[in-house]
């Protein structure tokens, strides 16, 4: 691991003003900047330690009804915080849905937005990058892409981000609050993580010394809490990044769907949502042809890149249908022993 | 540049010079502790054989920076029995046959005690073996393991129940 200088600032603004110095590195949990720093992909000459910080550990609800979580929670304290799970179970699954239990009591909210793709060409800190030494190259384009994305990428960059928490955050219309050296601002988290294009090496909408601070769930995400589901497909049951999920809610007024949100993950640099996938299904009675047509909406442009990925779309499609059935069926009463996977009961 | 730390260590108050920002945990422990009880298997939060309390909670001891722990309290698999009284879910992987060759044991053994304090699972077999999910065990030992983490669990709520 490079040599760097270790910083444990005692406020927010003294933070932000650390983290101005170029090649700075924010230190929450670590279980994300360590292993990269391990595998020499991060190299930063300063890491700044924020998991001190007064402020960032509170989950709130604001006289609104929004939800606001600090970005120092814990993933496992979030996902078990009663008040939070009632009302937004799918958010809670996806949660348990990813790392392990060790991993989740450490890993941050902030960290969980911000971890890195899993592209094996990034990590493995040799092979060209366009994200890790931008105008390098692409080493994954016409080799090794079962992991790659099917929608949003360019011939820059191919990679997905790897997030289960992100992908009902951004059904959910969450907002990430950020502190900067030019005061405080707040960005739609489906804004936040941007898609490749030409610039693969800028991954979010964050700049040079910016904080997250917090994350906001406005009132209206707590409207689905009873038809709200996370499906996870992987390569072993627990303990692995998605292949495909699929964040499904809805309400239902008079045996019909009023409001549906859908989001896909592990197909983009960003969790896909697609407004016409949701219009399609507001007014329409649940049946497997009204699922059909949202996941055929949302999977609309989706393009492999390459023979590896191309069962990617189909997957995606089933996993999006499956989610918005069990989403109609309603949520259970308790988070399922294996969460977010195909082979529970429910 | 020393970065002072103060740690509560298996109960003990520890003060320590950490000479190098990156030392992780386990390295610390391992190498400049002595307690080798915490092991080093993929050191990159792929295993769990590294896994501690550290202010109760079970993480992976390979992926925390020591120098952000100054303040915190650690357990590890050497803190766990008092004295020659080994911890009802030591004594529990010692019953079931949790173990082969050993090498994950410790980090199974202290994920079981935070899986226990975490109350999630109980005694349910998919719930434990879903939350000892990050704990790979090369020899394959998962049955004993469980009927091990079963059996602890099972006993902790049995003590719960009589002392309320
Ligand atoms: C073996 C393994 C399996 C995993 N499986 C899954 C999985 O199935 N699903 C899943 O979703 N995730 C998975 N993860 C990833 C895990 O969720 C992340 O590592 C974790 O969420 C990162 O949080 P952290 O607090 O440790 O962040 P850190 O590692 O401390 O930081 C990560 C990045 O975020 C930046 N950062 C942190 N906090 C802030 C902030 N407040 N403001 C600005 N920047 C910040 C850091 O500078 C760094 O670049 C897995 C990880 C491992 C090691
Ligand atoms: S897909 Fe993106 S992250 Fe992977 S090698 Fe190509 S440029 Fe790098
Ligand atoms: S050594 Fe820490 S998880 Fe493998
Ligand atoms: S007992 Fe050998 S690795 Fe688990």
């Amino acid at each position: 691991m490079r040599r760097f200088d270790y910083i444990r600032p005692a406020s927010v603004p003294e933070a932000v003003a650390a983290g101005q110095h170029p090649g700075t590195a924010y230190l929450a949990a670590g279980t994300n900047l360590v292993d990269l720093m391990k595998g020499g992909v991060a190299t930063p000459e300063r890491v700044v330690d924020i998991t001190r910080l007064p402020g960032l550990s509170a989950i709130e609800r604001l006289p609104d009804g929004t939800t606001r979580v600090g970005a120092l929670v814990r993933n496992s304290d979030l996902a078990h915080d009663p008040a939070f799970a009632k009302d937004y179970p799918m958010v809670a699954e996806a949660l348990l849905a990813g790392a392990s239990a060790q991993l989740r009591n450490a890993a941050t909210v902030g960290g969980n937005l911000m971890q890195r793709t899993r592209c094996p060409y990034f990590t493995d800190a040799v092979s060209p990058c366009n994200k890790r030494a931008p105008g390098s190259g692409c080493a994954a384009l016409g080799h090794a892409t079962r992991i790659h994305a099917v929608q949003g990428w360019s011939a820059h960059c191919i990679a997905t981000h790897p997030s289960d928490f992100c992908v009902p955050l951004a059904a959910f219309d969450a907002v990430v609050e950020i502190a900067g050296p030019d005061g405080d601002r707040a960005v739609p988290l489906t804004d936040f993580h941007r898609l490749p294009g030409d610039h693969p090496e800028r991954e979010t909408d964050l700049r040079p010394g910016e904080l997250i601070t917090a994350l906001r769930l406005p009132p209206e995400a707590a409207d689905f809490r009873a038809h709200a589901r996370y499906l996870k497909v992987r390569d072993r049951t627990s303990y692995a990044f998605a292949v495909v999920s699929a964040a499904a809610a809805l309400t239902l007024e008079g045996g019909r769907i009023g409001r549906a949100r859908l989001a896909l993950g592990g197909l983009a640099l960003k969790p896909w949502r697609v407004a016409e996938a949701e219009a399609a299904l507001a007014g329409q009675a649940p049946s497997p042809e009204a699922y059909a047509k949202a996941a055929d909406a949302a999977l609309a442009g989706a393009e492999p890149t390459g023979a590896a990925n191309a069962f990617k779309i189909e997957l995606a499609r089933r996993v999006a249908v499956r989610a918005l059935t069990q989403a109609a069926a309603g949520t259970p009463a308790r988070i399922p022993a294996l969460p977010a996977s195909p082979f529970g009961i429910v | 540049m020393t970065i002072p730390l103060r740690l509560t260590l298996n109960g003990q108050p520890r003060e320590i010079a950490l000479d190098d920002p990156r030392v992780t945990l386990l390295d610390l422990l391992r190498e400049r502790l002595g307690l080798t009880g915490a092991k080093k298997g993929c050191d990159r939060g792929q295993c769990g054989a590294c896994t501690v309390l550290v202010d109760g909670r079970r993480i992976n001891a390979c992926l925390t920076l020591a120098a952000s722990l100054d303040g915190a309290e650690i357990l590890t698999i050497e803190g766990l029995a008092e004295g020659d009284r080994l911890h009802p879910v030591q004594a529990a992987f010692i019953a079931h046959d949790g173990f082969q060759c050993g090498f994950c044991t410790p980090g199974q053994i202290m994920s079981a005690v935070g899986l226990i304090r975490e109350g999630q699972a109980g005694t349910d077999p998919e719930r434990i073996r879903e939350g000892m999910s990050g704990n790979l065990c090369r020899c394959g030992a998962y049955a004993g393991i469980l009927e091990a983490v079963q059996d602890a669990a099972g006993r902790a709520t049995e003590q719960r129940e009589d002392a309320a």
